[in-house]
């Protein structure tokens, strides 16, 4: 039989992945609407993560703001910390820190999830229960990642920016308001809309790989740890994939 | 005397690439009727029923259940179908994440059979009493063995009060007694609800007491037909290699 080099199955796999989205994107806005399970997922999703965006986003804010410093001291422009910090961890840090945390979290959980839910045969006992799976598990998981990361990439942008208001304090002293200001001052409107705008992509991205592998994974349990491995691998670098052409598009839109 | 039929399968093809599953394959199923199909591992009997409930499309041929041809029917009215239709799985496919109780009321809401929580309430108390389960209503499914597994699924099957149910190998992975249980279980269940049954499987102590038709398969097609007892007389080396181990 005719050998499938490597290249030929990469691009198999973005073909397959595409599909999959496309489908969500087809069947989201169709009844039957699964809106209780919508919401249980926006809970489990949201609030599984949260402490670990809250940490990660705390000590990145911390740990930039500290290594930033002496750069800044030595050019003299001390003051100015905040306004980098704020403008680092908004634009890009605090968006895909999240992004990735979550991929790692949720992104695996979905994966082998729907993989052992496709293996033990479970989809295949909803199909015959009335329940078209595919809204059931999937369109629900996907939207709720799509709804949840952005609130998770808020809060992180929050808690981040507290972390390094602390690493100014640690050698300097600022009013908490001050750093406030200086903070907001420098953040335009062009540095916020794009960063949250590509939180929702990023959700999409964890949400529809997660599910991909899950829905399609292997028999056995080697199959389903496969599923969530490659879960949380392939969307990371979708993560970065997409950050990187969302800065190509902002910049073309002149958003910058 | 005219017997209903509320299944009938007519030549029935099913290939996975170059693996031919199925070739032409013929069934009739009888209101009230136990047929057991017999077949090795891997002969395609998981194909087939999972077919007949329309989770495999076949390539080829005519499924007609309750007169209504399932090829034909879109998602409305397949799952109207598959609300009188049962399906316990070879893996009891339990939700994980769910409660027994829960496992329980996902077939009855989904398919809107009882609405208000008394109503579903009883009609979950009297499936898991049917397998005299009452007590594991709010345990999970990894607390039970495999018996019990076995027999919550039987109830999530049996809660829709189905009127053929298609049962993939019940026995299989159980110890005999255990086995035995299950048995008796479904005679009880096709006595007290008058059901029509689809039995897979290659345990020859389910066959003899469950089956009212035996049918083998092999290669793909219905090799042999006809009563555990005529069955036990067939001089075929195909059929015998099943019952040779029964006669033991
Ligand atoms: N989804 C599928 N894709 C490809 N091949 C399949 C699929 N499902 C089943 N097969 C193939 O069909 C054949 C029959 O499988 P099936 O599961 O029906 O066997 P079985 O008779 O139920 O065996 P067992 O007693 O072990 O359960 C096997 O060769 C299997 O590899
Ligand atoms: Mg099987």
């Amino acid at each position: 039989m005719h050998q499938s080099t490597p290249l030929q199955l990469f691009l198999a796999e973005v073909g397959q992945i595409a599909r999959f989205a496309g489908k969500f994107l087809l069947q989201w806005f169709k009844p039957r609407y699964e809106f209780a399970e919508f919401i249980r997922q926006c809970f489990i999703i949201g609030y599984q993560s949260l402490p670990l965006v809250g940490l990660t986003g705390f000590i990145m804010g911390l740990v930039l703001t500290l290594q930033l410093r002496p750069s800044m001291v030595d050019y003299g422009v001390e003051s100015q910390l905040p306004a980098i910090v704020g403008i680092a961890i908004v634009r890009e840090i605090g968006p895909v820190i999240t992004a990735l945390i979550f991929a790692g979290k949720i992104g695996s959980r979905i994966g082998a999830e729907l993989g052992s839910m496709k293996v033990t045969e479970q989809i295949d006992a909803m199909e015959v229960s009335g329940t078209n799976p595919f809204k059931y598990l999937v369109v629900t998981r996907v939207l709720a990642a799509i709804c949840m990361l952005p609130v998770l990439a808020i809060l992180s942008d929050a808690i981040s920016l507290y972390g390094a208001y602390l690493g100014v304090n640690i050698k300097g002293s600022t009013s908490f308001r001050l750093f406030w200001m200086l903070v907001v001052d420098n953040l335009a409107f062009n540095d916020v809309l794009p960063a949250f705008i590509k939180t929702f992509f990023f959700g999409f991205a964890v949400g529809v790989i997660g599910c991909y592998k899950g829905y399609n994974s292997k028999k056995g349990t080697e199959g389903v740890g496969q599923s969530a491995n490659s879960a949380v691998v392939i969307s990371s670098v979708v993560i970065f994939i997409i950050d990187l052409l969302a800065v190509q598009i902002t910049d073309f839109l002149g958003f910058n | 005397m005219q017997q209903e039929s509320v299944m009938t399968i007519a030549h029935l093809y099913k290939s996975f690439g170059n693996n031919h599953v199925l070739i032409d394959f013929n069934l009739n199923l009888f209101k009230g009727e136990n047929v057991v199909v017999l077949g090795r591992s891997g002969s395609g009997k998981s194909v087939l029923i999972k077919c007949i409930i329309g989770l495999l499309k076949p390539d080829k041929g005519d499924i007609v259940v309750f007169n209504e041809s399932i090829g034909k029917m879109g998602e409305v009215e397949l799952d109207k179908v598959r609300a009188r239709v049962g399906f316990l799985f070879q893996s009891n496919a339990l939700y994980d994440s769910m409660t027994v109780r829960q496992n329980l009321e996902f077939p009855l809401r989904r398919h809107w059979l009882a609405v208000t929580q008394d109503a579903v309430n009883k009609m979950v108390m009297e499936a898991l009493e049917d397998v005299g389960l009452a007590h594991t209503i709010e345990m999970m499914p990894v607390e039970l063995s495999g018996g019990m597994r076995k027999r919550i699924a039987l109830a999530r099957t049996l809660i829709l009060k189905p009127d053929i149910i298609l049962y993939d190998e019940p026995t299989t992975g159980l110890d005999s007694i255990t086995g035995n249980e299950i048995i008796s279980l479904m005679i009880d269940i096709q006595k007290k609800y008058n059901t029509s049954a689809l039995i897979i499987s290659h345990d020859m102590n389910c066959v003899r007491r469950a089956s009212d038709r035996v049918v083998v398969l092999y290669e793909g097609t219905c090799y042999a037909a006809g009563t555990y007892a005529d069955l036990l007389l067939n001089e075929d080396p195909k059929v015998k290699q099943f019952f040779e181990q029964a006669i033991k």
